[in-house]
């Protein structure tokens, strides 16, 4: 089910607030953040953000594209260490 | 048999019946296209006069994606969310359920065929 259009998407005030003051310097950093539930807007585009996933902050370079889709879509909670032969580790 | 964009030849059945042949038309666009253009949507498609066909053609061209062009969109989005390495495009790459389905039993459509893993805990071993 999406969010009620009446809200709005939810972008962390803080995150935007960041990104609005790298964005007036000119300059481009990585933003660390917790938030992985802020959608991703459009001034977010180029900057790159250290989203956490539980355990580390895992690098990612936002595009065109991913406009809409929220931070912790792109950082992967889960390890996976495959299936089967014990041969393997 | 009337044909609607090309290929598509719905049959004797009525017209709504018959549009929602087409390949991203159910019952509820085709009840709305027959509104939208006046055409009583309880005759049967054979007995559409051809100027009709030629609208109902014309009106779908213009107001709805369908058939090739929808398929089209429909691999284009995916494509899109397999390339921007988010979640449900992962889980598209590896064919997995997307939507946060159980993957534990289940979720043969994605997954295919069931893999049988030799000796791998079964219902036999676990009455032990």
């Amino acid at each position: 089910m999406g969010r009620s259009l009446k809200k709005g998407p939810y972008v962390d005030p803080r995150v935007l607030e960041k990104v609005e003051k790298l964005n007036e310097a000119g300059r481009k950093e990585p933003v660390k953040t917790w938030a992985r539930r802020c959608t991703i807007s459009p001034e977010f585009v180029g900057h790159t953000f250290l989203v956490h996933n539980g355990r580390a902050h895992i690098s990612v370079y936002v595009t065109e594209d991913m406009v809409g889709h929220k931070l912790g879509e792109f950082s992967s909670t889960r390890t996976f260490r495959g299936h089967g032969s014990k041969g393997k580790k | 048999m009337p044909r609607v964009l090309g290929v598509d030849i719905p049959n004797n059945k009525p017209t709504y019946i018959s549009l929602s042949y087409l390949y991203g038309i159910g019952p509820f666009l085709a009840i709305q296209i027959c509104y939208e253009l006046g055409v009583d949507p309880h005759v049967r498609a054979g007995e559409l006069s051809e100027d009709e066909v030629s609208r109902i053609t014309t009106h779908l061209d213009k107001n709805y994606t369908v058939e090739g062009p929808l398929r089209r969109k429909i691999q284009q989005d995916i494509g899109r969310l397999r390339e921007i390495q988010c979640y449900r495009g992962v889980r598209h790459r590896k064919g997995l359920p997307v939507r946060g389905q159980r993957t534990k039993t289940n979720a043969r459509t994605r997954k295919g065929r069931k893999k049988t893993v030799a000796g791998k805990k079964g219902v036999k071993d676990m009455k032990h």
